[in-house]
């Protein structure tokens, strides 16, 4: 990349990610003010703005130089902030002060939150700055980052392609090296899915690890904060920080520890040793169907190969109810979301256009504020909570949600600590290639399972295919993300560059 | 199942979303589309899970009520502020008190 010529120690920080920057800034190798000035020239030369890969929508300059010079100031605070001078971008749907939170829509367009997400919160007070807002599909419905209000986000490594979504701009950004950490939010994927494509690292934790305060919500019951890093560990020292219980939000409660993060800083574990004994990976049937391209069941099979290798036990296991997962997840996400998005009428929160009377008023900002993917959300979930239809579509939907989420619970019953399966059907496909919106709600087949039952599930790269990132999934039982990160964790190190190649 | 125009115009309204009578036939095609596939769930047996509530539990806090720190004022968000109080337009049903000066005041102040 052009900015390579001009390494300096901030550069080198920020290529090796969240531990060595916490590291650089504590020690006063290098000041937070450094980290920052680094990730604002990045942004220029790797060309992540509007008019580049459109993947940062509002930057922060101002607020982040003074927050850094503030941090550099408070010596006593340099030397056990978790995320010292770690710079960090966060999705347009997560509340910040000074910056905008759009959600990738019209209707907010300019809106600033009066108050300040928890997640970002916790962000701040453990030394990260934030340094802007990523795009992201409008109200995070898409799987492309196509339906954004402004604009596309293209991937980095192929203009022509899409990042994936809904957090598209976040994991573009990340895989571009603007910052090794941001984050996103998940209802149905929108981590795990462009994280597989961009070749980066997404974290969706366990549903009620993080608070949602301050995440505009979408479809409640299904909606997360989730984390992007270049790698394992920058992701989990993230959620490490971010995954605690809040009064703000009645969903959020205590759960185990999210990870060590100091195994990050242990000894690689040598050649030949099984840092896995005792674990067993189950290999469900109904995430490898025959229609799958089988370039990436190879790297998954390579992947779980390298797993065993470790001392880990992989064993087939089935999960019958998983191609009910879309039909249901397209039921409820789109009936909470109808419900949800009630309150941008022009009144309570959006920009108002005129109209004839109130409703004619409503009517009328909600037509010109919402794009077509939210619109035909919308219109379905009001459909199918209407009478006469709520027992066929929500009713039912809800008693399947209920088969795929036992589904879960009985896998892990029989002595399975993790699964292992595809993150994506397919890699990063070309921009305006899917136009059927079913079609495209099918890239979400293997993702959406693990936000219907709650639990913990995370991307990482296992290879490339014509260039293009690969992603391996791993899902874990509730609360269980010490394990999930365990395994992730030596996957990565036995990948090696192999994951990037 | 299928969805009529008159099906989409009504859930239209129920939800206040103006919609092109243009645009009409495409958006009743596109939401039969999706609710075609939909109809696999009737075909699933959920039998096994008759017994169970409704909802199963989730896990939730106490759902306490405590005061959220604003990065703004008040003031700040208000259109516009007299004696501590929001100033709004009045509303279409409400006429303004004749001769009463204070009023018109407020209603020259108003957004």
């Amino acid at each position: 990349m052009s900015d390579e010529h001009v390494r300096t120690p901030a550069d080198r920080l920020l290529d090796r990610g969240v531990a060595a920057i916490v590291e650089g800034v504590a020690s006063g190798a290098c000041s937070a003010l450094a980290m920052v000035e680094c990730t604002l020239n990045r942004m220029v030369s790797r060309d992540v703005g509007r008019d580049g890969l459109n993947a940062v929508l509002y930057v922060d300059q101002e607020g982040a130089h003074t927050e850094a010079s503030l941090f550099d100031a408070r010596d006593a605070a340099r030397a056990d902030a978790p995320l010292a001078g770690v710079p960090i971008l966060v999705k347009d749907n997560i509340a910040t002060h000074r910056l905008a939170t759009s959600c990738g829509s019209r209707i907010l367009e300019g809106y600033v939150s009066p108050y300040e997400a928890t997640a970002v919160g916790l962000l701040r007070a453990a030394g990260a700055i934030v340094v802007g807002k990523t795009n992201m599909d409008e109200f995070a419905m898409g799987s492309s980052t196509e339906n954004s209000a402004y604009g596309p986000t293209k991937h980095p490594l192929d203009r022509t392609r899409v990042p994936g979504g809904s957090s598209g701009g976040s994991a573009a950004a990340v895989a571009a090296g603007v910052t090794p950490v941001a984050l996103g939010s998940e209802t149905g994927g929108s981590v795990r899915q462009p994280a597989a494509f961009c070749g980066v690292v997404g974290i969706k934790p366990t549903y009620g690890r993080v608070s949602r305060f301050g995440l505009v919500a979408y479809a409640s019951s299904l909606d997360h904060i989730g984390v992007f890093g270049a790698r394992v560990d920058d992701a989990a020292r993230v959620l490490a920080v971010i995954g605690q219980a809040d009064a703000h939000d009645a969903t959020s409660v205590h759960f185990p520890p999210v990870d060590d993060a100091r195994a990050g800083q242990e000894e690689p574990h040598p050649r030949g040793t099984q840092p896995l004994k005792g674990i067993v990976i189950g290999r469900p049937e109904e995430y490898f169907p025959a229609s799958l391209d089988p370039r990436i069941r190879a790297l998954c099979d390579a992947s779980l190969e390298r797993l065993r290798e470790q001392g880990a036990e992989i064993r087939t296991v089935r999960m019958p109810n998983t191609e009910s997962a879309i039909p249901v997840y397209y039921i409820i996400a789109p009936a909470e979301a109808s419900s949800n998005l009630a309150r941008y009428d022009g009144v309570r929160f959006g920009q108002r256009r005129p109209g004839a009377g109130v409703q004619g008023m409503y009517e009328a900002t909600r037509a010109a504020g919402f794009g077509p993917e939210v619109t035909r959300r919308i219109l379905l979930g009001t459909y199918v909570l209407s009478a006469g239809y709520y027992d066929a579509y929500y009713r039912r939907a809800q008693a399947v949600r209920r088969l795929i989420a036992r589904d879960f619970t009985d896998v892990f019953a029989s002595g399975v600590h993790a699964l292992f399966t595809p993150t994506t059907p397919t890699t990063a496909f070309r921009l305006g290639a899917v136009s059927d919106p079913y079609e495209m709600y099918l890239s979400d087949i293997f993702t959406v399972t693990a936000n219907l039952a709650g639990v913990p599930a995370m991307s990482q790269p296992i290879g490339r295919i014509e260039g293009l990132p690969v992603g391996g999934q791993l899902i874990a039982s509730h609360g269980d993300e010490a394990t999930m990160l365990r395994i992730a964790r030596a996957l990565e190190f036995s990948l090696g560059v192999e994951a990037h190649r | 199942m299928s969805i009529s125009e008159s099906d989409v115009r009504h859930v239209a309204s129920l939800s206040r979303v103006g919609l092109d009578s243009a645009r009409l036939p495409l958006v009743v095609a596109e939401l039969n589309g999706i609710l075609g596939h939909m109809d696999a769930l009737q075909r699933v047996d959920v039998s096994s899970n008759a017994n169970e509530d409704a909802t199963r539990p989730m896990m939730l806090a106490d759902d306490v009520v405590g005061a959220v720190q604003l990065m703004r004022s008040r003031e700040d968000m208000a259109p516009a502020m007299r004696d501590g109080f929001f100033v709004v337009p009045r509303l279409a049903t409400h006429a303004a008190p004749e001769g009463n000066p204070a009023a018109r005041a407020v209603d020259a102040e108003a957004p």
